[in-house]
């Protein structure tokens, strides 16, 4: 920052002191929603493990929570706007705050996915321990902490990083994916539980890949520039 | 494509209209004291150009500037160049009433002459030799609907200037300076002594009129800034308290991604 | 102790009362000699007015009736050419003094008309009668209306010049910044805004001087026919009334109150017909606030 004179220097510690504290509340609460959604997915998936559908219905209502705090976040957002006429930095830090709640708000619906196929599934048992798909969710959920961290950092260094990890993500993607077709040319009778648990590895992708969006809105406030990050370290 | 520091060199916005003011290298004192350095700013044509900054940057001098106000304070001194149509306006010989009638100006309090609004609007045109009765009232006409003031004052013509509203009477002062046609219109920040409806009545008429006159604006209103103009010229004032241009730009750009820190502290209300 | 405490409020009550009563004192001894004088104006000069007293010339010593009729008319001539000597100068020389305040010039104007203010016009009389009457050998209508030229100067110089200030210098920004040149402004816009204080300030000067009698003494003379001729003496208000006043005689006593009467009616008249003036300017033209 260029501090053009003393005045300069003491102005900027006063000014907008509301507005500072309005938009700091923001984002511990965009922090706050970003750590209900990654206790949803990993509770998703861990009760779709444990075959625990109370547990499973239990994340389903607190999608209803999740839905209510993005909603509180947006209305927050459109007061800053009306009543502080943020420009420039502050102005896409807003805007970005509102994709970044939505991005989040669709990410619990993938929680709440997967809980629906752990009910749907009921007591069939898994056709295999799941490992592969535990491990997508632990990596998604960790890429969205750390993209939701250099989010109200305004990291701009790690945010360009972090979208290139998608590419585990989407390893075990196709692992999966291998793994189920295999059991379903063996016993065809598996195909619906298969597909089930297909569902819910594109879901954990798709997180992954909502990630990213994640991080692209963290270098657009920073910078303003709108650009697609590359996703793949490797090009196929 | 980071944040840059601006050099003070020409700030190009290329690809857009002809300019119709070109500052060079302008520097303008009053005595020993040197209230602008080394402005270079292209005025487009037809567009509305904002000029903002923080108090005493020296906001209103750049503005009289371009139609030689400045030569009323004595002690006034102007070096580099302002060029209307690339002609210079401080080369000696050049007639400043004529300056004056291209380029008119529009003030901060309004100021309606103790006359008639008839004779408000129709001073100017008596001035340049327009005297016949038929004439002077189609200028009039055509002057006052242009400042969307017609409606209001058709049936007073005949009364004073000073008897209407605050509002009003800048939209007479807007009329009177039309009257005489100029190229280019000056207004120093014109909204300021009005009310918000008055003030959003004034913005409209600048966005109506726009398509025929060349706008320059200073005003200390941020958002009417972003409301109104198209090109918008950010001042800063420095320790000596010299005033420079620090950038100019595209208003959109200004007001979402400008590129000088300083200007992105001022406009988000961080300085200033 | 409380702001508002009974004892507090009963003392502020107390010194607001004794104020109003001090002013309004004040005021009484101000407004009451003068009343005074007014009604006393009117007691000794009614009785003599009548039409013959503005229609007559003066009767000879003994002679009852006759009026003051040469007298109206000397005083309309050397006020009138006062005014039409000193009205443009004073206006224009006001101007240039309100422009140009510490110029040179402008300095030696606004020094030199109080100077001007401050001589006794008997002294002015006298210069008077030295410039203009012994050279011409004669005492004439136009050595009066020099004369009375010289006293109206500053004060149309000085209320001119404070009028000029009090007109906004945005006004005279607009009418520049429109094209017109600095005499243009001058003559179109500040004159015209400051036409009102100009016209209270020619009054002001014509009220001076048509109660002057002591120049009258050494240039207009009096005379006690009808005269139209610039070249020969006149009799005016205030010279008459002075002539009437020191004779020993009662009806001429009588005679010297009723003109008395008749020049300050005279000059109330003229005050309330600028007031007019200005009032109807205002309604059509209004005023900056």
């Amino acid at each position: 920052m260029v501090i053009i004179n003393k005045q300069h220097q003491g102005a900027m510690a006063q000014m907008r002191k509301t507005f500072e504290t309005e938009i700091q509340h923001l984002k511990d609460e965009m922090l706050l929603l970003g750590s209900m959604v990654e206790q949803q997915i990993l509770g998703s998936v861990d009760a779709l493990k444990k075959r625990d559908t109370d547990a499973s219905r239990r994340i389903q209502e607190t999608d209803l929570q999740v839905n209510a705090r993005r909603y509180e976040i947006e209305e927050q957002v459109m007061i800053v706007i009306a009543t502080q006429q943020p420009m420039a930095h502050d102005l896409r830090l807003l805007a970005s705050i509102l994709e970044v709640s939505g991005e989040l708000e669709r990410m619990g619906d993938y929680a709440k996915g997967i809980a629906t196929v752990s009910i749907r599934m009921g007591d069939q048992p898994l056709l295999k321990p799941l490992i592969d798909i535990p491990r997508m969710a632990q990596k998604g959920v960790d890429m969205l902490h750390r993209a939701l961290t250099a989010f109200v950092n305004e990291d701009v260094v790690a945010s360009r990083a972090l979208p290139a990890e998608d590419d585990e993500v989407d390893e075990l993607y196709i692992q999966i994916y291998h793994e189920l077709m295999m059991f379903v040319i063996q016993d065809p009778k598996t195909i619906e539980r298969a597909n089930w648990l297909l569902w819910v590895a594109h879901n954990l992708e798709r997180l992954a890949d909502r990630v990213s969006n994640i991080c692209e809105r963290t270098v657009f406030t920073a910078t303003g520039e709108m650009k697609e990050l590359e996703q793949t370290k490797i090009k196929r | 494509m980071a944040m840059q520091i601006m050099i003070p060199n020409k700030h190009e916005t290329s690809g857009d209209t002809p300019i119709k003011i070109e500052t060079k290298s302008l520097e303008v004192y009053y005595g020993k004291f040197q209230a602008l350095k080394q402005i270079n700013l292209d005025v487009r044509e037809k567009q509305i150009t904002a000029i903002i900054g923080p108090s005493g940057c020296g906001k209103s001098t750049l503005l009289r500037s371009f139609n030689r106000m400045n030569d009323l304070t004595p002690t006034c001194r102007v070096e580099g160049e302002i060029k209307l149509d690339g002609e210079n306006l401080y080369s000696p010989g050049v007639d400043v009433v004529d300056i004056r009638r291209r380029v008119g100006m529009v003030f901060q309090r309004p100021n309606p002459f103790p006359k008639s609004i008839f004779d408000n609007v129709a001073y100017g045109p008596r001035l340049y030799g327009i005297h016949r009765k038929s004439d002077l009232e189609g200028i009039v006409e055509n002057s006052l609907k242009a400042s969307a003031l017609w409606n209001e004052v058709k049936d007073k013509l005949n009364q004073s200037g000073l008897s209407i509203s605050g509002g009003q009477q800048q939209r007479l002062c807007i009329a009177r300076a039309l009257a005489v046609e100029p190229e280019v219109i000056l207004m120093d920040e014109p909204a300021s002594a009005l009310d918000p409806i008055s003030t959003l009545k004034i913005e409209e008429l600048m966005q109506e009129i726009k398509k025929d006159y060349t706008i320059v604006i200073v005003t200390h209103n941020m958002q009417q800034a972003a409301r109104v103009s198209d090109y918008t010229a950010m001042m800063m004032i420095d320790d000596d308290r010299t005033g420079h241009l620090i950038e100019f730009d595209h208003t959109n750009t200004i007001f979402t991604r400008p590129k000088d820190k300083r200007t992105e502290d001022y406009v988000t209300g961080r300085f200033g | 102790m409380n702001k508002n405490s009974p004892r507090l409020r009963s003392k502020r009550k107390a010194v607001n009362l004794l104020m109003l009563s001090l002013t309004g004192i004040a005021t009484l001894l101000v407004v009451t000699p003068l009343i005074w004088i007014l009604l006393y104006i009117i007691h000794e000069g009614a009785p003599a007015i009548n039409l013959k007293f503005f229609t007559q010339l003066p009767t000879p010593v003994g002679v009852a009736g006759g009026g003051i009729v040469n007298a109206l008319l000397g005083s309309l001539m050397t006020v009138g050419l006062g005014l039409v000597i000193a009205a443009p100068i004073g206006t224009l020389v006001g101007f240039y003094a309100a422009a140009h305040p510490d110029s040179p010039l402008g300095l030696l104007v606004r020094f030199g008309a109080d100077v001007i203010a401050g001589v006794p016009s008997i002294v002015m009389g006298i210069f008077a009668y030295t410039l203009i009457v012994l050279p011409q050998r004669h005492f004439s209508a136009f050595s009066g209306g020099i004369v009375l030229s010289f006293i109206m100067l500053p004060i149309i110089i000085r209320t001119t010049e404070e009028m000029v200030r009090l007109v906004p210098s945005s006004i005279r920004e607009a009418s520049l910044a429109l094209g017109a040149a600095e005499w243009k402004t001058s003559l179109s816009v500040i004159l015209p805004a400051a036409l009102n204080g100009v016209v209270t300030g020619a009054m002001l000067a014509i009220a001076r001087a048509a109660g002057e009698a002591a120049p009258m003494l050494f240039t207009a003379f009096g005379n006690p026919f009808m005269n139209t001729n610039y070249s020969q003496p006149v009799a005016t208000l205030p010279h008459t009334i002075f002539v009437y006043a020191i004779s020993p005689y009662n009806d001429w006593h009588a005679k010297a109150w009723a003109t008395a009467l008749v020049l300050i009616t005279l000059i109330l008249l003229l005050n309330i017909l600028a007031r007019i003036i200005i009032w109807w300017r205002t309604r059509t033209l209004g005023t900056i606030k």
